[in-house]
């Protein structure tokens, strides 16, 4: 069979990212501009500035890719595009860059969605085997989604309130840590002990997710305490809240698992960086005999070569879009 | 004027939201403030609900605005982390899109705010109970409120 090669471009959040990306699974060449240090003034991505910048970079990014993987646009085969969800204003600076590109060279446009990319990530270090569970957990998405075969979804269960990146970071707001508050939390908790009596977040017989609850009890458990003049131990509260996020997490997802007969875990997402959530969910998955599956640090965060894995399989799919393609803000992974 | 609705459980206040039937009201401006876990997502479901829109609402903090197809449109927004640093980021188009606009943690960005609006203050009051202080500002909203509550 002849190579396929698939540019593939990310736009829809803070990072202008575009990638070559040979067959599904080697990366021939990937650029990301992150626009993190003008977000940190701004505690959060945000939206009008996010599309501005994607404007000022992606025909640079363009360019740096190609000289990346020493090739031109004749060499491209496909175009792939994550369409949603996202910032709607930014996704439509990809997207425009994407149509523009597969209108000049006549090759076809594949519509990528964002979470599809993520879980391709995985796709990158080891060819994903079928079936499989999937364990998504961002910033913005908390799901569990089921994979009989190749770009086939099936979600079984997301968060009902906030997405665990949010949970962290609204701790870390209660706390008095700054943004992000991911990494920061995890940082604090592995100084300190799960001293707090806090309860298992939503802990019943669906597949599904609420933070909410869990943000609230850290909340009166500070307002409690502070009314009896004692002061929280941050580290302490840190590394019990972290434990109860962790606990529901892998717990639910292991049950998933034995539901659906599945053997192979991967994770996928921002917070997959997360380093207790790997130590943890990887000895539970030793004790099980399942076989779980990380993505390389580099890919956790928003980068195109995902876009290009999960881009290749969408492919063989069929899923080749006009040029009327619209970029959606909120869209399920179909 | 200003109105108080005590709500005893999550269910109180996504009810209380349905009563407004956003449906019927293009460009409604509903401004949510209150610390964290006093239920401004939690209202935001019941307005959704109103609008027949089936997605979960989910927190927008990460993304700041999310929007959801329903009988109107419904812009959800956490402000909070602009730090009240609006300038250019679009926020005002979404008040004459046609949608229902919900806006959480809206007092740090009250300089854009439009004059007619409905003001939302949420207090935690113990662990399920809440004190809501509704705001109406213009006739519009004072209607609203009067027939609501």
């Amino acid at each position: 069979m002849k190579d396929m090669n698939i540019l593939a471009i990310e736009s829809s959040c803070d990072e202008t990212s575009m990638a070559i990306i040979r067959n599904g699974t080697d990366n021939l060449g990937t650029v990301v501009l992150s626009q993190m240090d003008t977000h940190a003034t701004f505690g959060g991505v945000v939206p009008e500035i996010a599309s501005r910048m994607h404007v000022e970079n992606i025909t640079m990014v363009l360019e740096e890719t190609l000289n990346k993987a020493h090739m031109t646009l004749d060499d491209i085969d496909a175009i792939a595009i994550t369409y949603g969800p996202g910032l709607i204003g930014s996704l439509l600076i990809g997207l425009q860059a994407a149509k523009t590109l597969a209108f000049i060279t006549g090759k076809p446009l594949i519509p990528v969605h964002h979470i599809a990319g993520h879980i391709y990530a995985n796709n990158l270090v080891k060819r994903l085997e079928f079936p499989l569970m999937a364990l998504v957990v961002s910033g913005g998405h908390t799901e569990l989604v089921y994979m009989k075969e190749d770009y086939s979804f099936e979600k079984i269960g997301g968060t009902l309130d906030d997405a665990v990146g949010e949970a962290y970071d609204k701790v870390a707001r209660v706390l008095g840590i700054p943004y992000p508050g991911g990494p920061n939390v995890d940082k604090l908790a592995s100084a300190g002990k799960d001293t707090y009596n806090l309860p298992l977040p939503l802990d019943d017989d669906s597949f599904n997710f609420s933070f909410s609850g869990l943000k609230s009890a850290v909340i009166n458990l500070k307002h409690n305490l502070n009314q009896k003049g004692i002061e929280v131990i941050p580290e302490n509260l840190a590394a019990s809240f972290q434990n109860r996020v962790t606990e529901i997490l892998i717990k639910k997802t292991i049950r998933a698992m034995h539901k659906y007969h599945v053997k192979k875990l991967i994770i996928a997402g921002g917070v997959s960086a997360n380093k207790t959530l790997r130590d943890r969910l990887s000895s539970v998955c030793e004790e099980n005999g399942f076989e779980l599956i990380t993505p390389e640090l580099k890919y956790c965060t928003d980068n195109a070569a995902m876009i290009g894995a999960a881009g290749y399989y969408a492919y063989q799919k069929g899923r080749i879009a006009s040029l009327d393609l619209n970029a959606k803000a909120t869209d399920t992974l179909q | 004027m200003e109105y108080k609705f005590t709500s005893h459980s999550e269910m109180d206040t996504v009810e209380l939201a349905q009563n407004f039937e956003s449906e019927k009201f293009p460009n409604l401006i509903i401004c949510l403030d209150g610390e964290l876990g006093s239920g401004k997502t939690v209202f935001t479901k019941g307005i959704a609900d109103a609008l027949g829109i089936k997605d979960t609402i989910t927190s927008p903090t990460f993304t700041i605005i999310k929007e959801y197809d329903g009988e109107l449109p419904l812009y959800h927004m956490d402000v909070y982390r602009l730090d009240g640093k609006t300038d250019g980021i679009g926020i005002e188009e979404y008040f004459t899109k046609g949608g229902v606009v919900v806006i959480e943690w809206a007092e740090t960005i009250k300089d854009i705010l439009p004059e007619e609006r409905l003001d939302i203050k949420f207090k935690i009051i113990d662990e399920n109970k809440r004190l809501l202080v509704l705001t109406p500002h213009g006739k519009k909203y004072e209607e609203l409120c009067e027939a609501v509550l």
